[in-house]
């Protein structure tokens, strides 16, 4: 029963971290239509930026948020006029597999160049701390992640639903040229939501990098993940990639507990019989795919 | 009509005798006064992916023994050129690098790959075209169970690496000795057998076996197997690990839980240098263990003498060079002397003589080849990092220090 528990426990804590990461990437195609194969690579650029404010900065990477969150909004930006605002048509879905794996590209190269292929990593204090619970130790930076997630999730669900800017990212959600027709600037809005996308994964990074040795091509491992996790989720839904990184991370916890090797084959089998059962993901609506 | 015939017939016999006599001199001038072709050498290497760490140093090691032979006149008197292809740590991939480096490179030597599982296959596909496969980092029983020809692994054979730490744990007097181990491993033919023969062994000396599980090395999965380890409590911990992520996600799980077995051993991490300090940060690593036949502070002269020029060349300290290095670097020197006894390029001498049972010299060591390739000079030793330098603690005796034990608190 301990092991249950305690895999139930890593299940939730590693799984809202997973969320972190992935909440950049369902919110960007609720939006967009744009499944941004970058967001693994982008994880790791994240995880990299707190590296270097960590190691040779000497700045915590918590802290270092301040500096990486807007970082990564600005580049999210950057991104999107670069090379996702060219995309358009009945294609740009598809295409879009195509550009954002090329940014993916980009961004590895870059890396390389920086910091070669060495895995590295960074250690904060609350990196290897934890706190003693009912018997069981959790450590400070999953619930930093745990508390990261929430708080983003949030954050993302009072922008859509509380603010103007909301509104329009609804609107455009729902119909593009029925929200140019009443003046929303599509454009801006899709510019700024990449952005924020990126931004959110700033956080996802850092907790990634603090409780992963990365190399630049640890993403490729990330984005098989991060896409399951969204699609089963449903894609566009905040709340269903949390739910989803939370079911998919514990069940292969808890597979661990018997037989690890079969722990992703059980975590993809589970994503084939949901979307079998509900082929618009645990909460997407079909319209949402349907774009 | 005729004499025109003639002047062609003359014009063109004098250009066939001319083109003869060009390609002749260019052939001359290949063979003994001009520059000579090189003399390539191709190798199939890890610089992306899983095992980027290990192909990375690999690279540096092949690198260093290249410059250093050419520097001594090359093989046959001919400069050494190397040709490396990237397999992103990627098994298929390796094996099409070296289709390609034989079939349409047409290099003349192959050298191996990083990793029993990269090595294994490609050694099929040299085997088929007839080359040697001269290799460091390829011990695992599985490379040598389909009997090829063509394989010498120059380094230690994996199966029985742990021996030393095995033995030492049997002359611990009953009070001291760990009563419990874990035995985690990855699902690599590198590390399994290893694990198997350790439990097996650690098993018939009477220390409970707690925990023994295989998992695959995702970053996901880390985290959760540490935990039950971690929750297992055994004293003993021997992890089945290829590279540096896996150590390193078990070392911060292990605090995270506040939990330090009396004695760490991992099969692959802590002997990469400077890229396991990065990892597990200069306060993580003190009383870990790991087996080997190399570290940086080897009093082999060959070794001493890498290891500056490694030095010189990439800075850090003797501590801090990747035992891949001196792996890679052995498998040049063993190539070098194979080729200087033969007095030949030729694949099929080179691998009658390396079977010939002559005894070679490496930085590792000596060097012997069984039958299927096995080194069967090899000595196995167990080094651990204490207060950031990496010893040899195990055999005891000539070269070794007392080994930490139990091993201290981790941050200590």
């Amino acid at each position: 029963m301990a092991k249950f528990l305690q895999a139930v426990t890593d299940g939730i804590l590693g799984g809202a971290v997973y969320a972190l990461m992935a909440a950049g990437l369902t919110l960007i195609f609720g939006v967009m239509d744009i499944i941004n194969i970058a967001q693994g690579v982008l994880v790791v650029l994240a995880a990299y930026l707190s590296y270097v404010l960590s190691v040779h900065l000497h700045i915590d990477p918590l802290l270092g948020l301040l500096i990486t969150v807007p970082a990564m909004f600005v580049l999210g930006v950057a991104i999107e006029w670069a090379f996702m605002r060219r995309l358009r048509g009945r294609e740009r879905t598809a295409m879009s597999l195509l550009v954002s794996y090329a940014v993916a590209v980009i961004i590895e190269g870059a890396l390389y160049q920086a910091f070669g292929s060495t895995p590295v990593g960074y250690l904060p204090r609350y990196a290897v701390a934890s706190v003693h619970v009912l018997g069981f130790y959790l450590p400070y930076i999953y619930l930093i992640g745990f508390g990261l997630a929430a708080v983003a999730m949030a954050a993302i669900y009072l922008m859509l639903y509380r603010t103007k800017f909301g509104r329009s990212v609804r609107a455009t959600m729902q119909d593009k040229v029925a929200a140019r027709l009443i003046g929303i600037n599509v454009d801006r809005v899709a510019a700024l939501t990449f952005g924020i996308g990126v931004a959110v994964t700033a956080a996802g990074g850092m907790v990634f990098g603090a409780t992963n040795t990365f190399n630049p091509d640890s993403g490729y491992d990330l984005i098989s993940r991060l896409l399951s996790i969204v699609i089963l989720g449903g894609l566009g839904s905040i709340a269903g990639a949390l739910v989803a990184a939370l079911c998919m991370v514990t069940a292969e916890e808890i597979v661990n507990i018997w037989q690890p090797t079969w722990a992703t084959a059980v975590y993809y089998a589970a994503l084939v019989i949901v979307l079998l059962v509900r082929p618009a993901g645990l909460l997407g609506k079909q319209e949402a795919r349907a774009q | 009509m005729s004499s025109h015939r003639a002047r062609f017939l003359t014009i063109g016999i004098s250009a066939a005798v001319l083109s003869a006599m060009l390609a002749a001199c260019s052939n001359n001038s290949n063979s003994s006064g001009g520059a000579k072709s090189p003399v390539v050498i191709g190798a199939s290497l890890s610089l992306t992916g899983q095992f980027s760490a290990d192909g990375q140093a690999f690279e540096k090691g092949y690198k260093l023994w290249a410059t250093d032979q050419n520097s001594a006149g090359g093989l046959m008197g001919r400069k050494i050129q190397l040709k490396f292809l990237n397999d992103n740590s990627s098994p298929t991939t390796a094996v099409a690098n070296y289709q390609t480096l034989i079939t349409v490179d047409k290099v003349n030597f192959t050298i191996g790959p990083f990793s029993s599982l990269l090595t294994g296959p490609s050694a099929s596909v040299a085997h088929r075209y007839g080359y040697a496969l001269v290799e460091g980092a390829g011990g695992a029983p599985s490379v040598f169970a389909t009997k090829l020809n063509n394989v010498f692994d120059v380094s230690l054979p994996v199966a029985a690496s742990l021996l030393p730490m095995i033995n030492w744990v049997a002359s611990l007097p009953a009070s001291q000795r760990p009563k419990t181990a874990a035995f985690p491993t990855s699902n690599d033919p590198f590390t399994q057998p290893q694990i198997q023969f350790a439990q097996q062994k650690l098993t018939a000396l009477g220390v409970k076996s707690l925990y023994y599980k295989v998992f695959p090395e995702e970053p996901t999965q880390i985290k959760g197997i540490a935990d039950q380890v971690a929750a297992a409590k055994a004293k003993i911990v021997v992890l089945g690990s290829t590279a540096v992520p896996t150590v390193s996600g078990f070392t911060q799980a292990f605090i995270q839980a506040h939990y330090t077995p009396e004695v760490f051993i991992a099969t692959a991490g802590p002997d990469q240098g400077a890229a396991y300090l990065k990892a597990v940060g200069h306060y993580n690593n003190d009383g870990v263990m790991v087996p080997n036949a190399w570290y940086g502070g080897s009093p082999n002269p060959q070794s001493k003498k890498m290891v500056a020029e490694y030095i010189a060349q990439y800075h850090g300290t003797a501590s801090q060079v990747n035992a891949d290095v001196a792996e890679a670097y052995s498998v040049g020197q063993v190539l070098t002397q194979a080729v200087h006894a033969t007095h030949s390029l030729s694949n099929a001498k080179i691998i009658a003589y390396l079977h010939s049972g002559a005894t070679l010299t490496s930085v590792q060591g000596p060097v012997k080849f069984d039958a299927v390739g096995e080194n069967l000079a090899a000595t196995a030793f167990v080094f651990q990092w204490q207060k950031n330098n990496f010893v040899q603690v195990l055999p005891p005796g000539t070269g070794s220090v007392a080994a930490e034990f139990p091993k201290a608190p981790w941050g200590k």
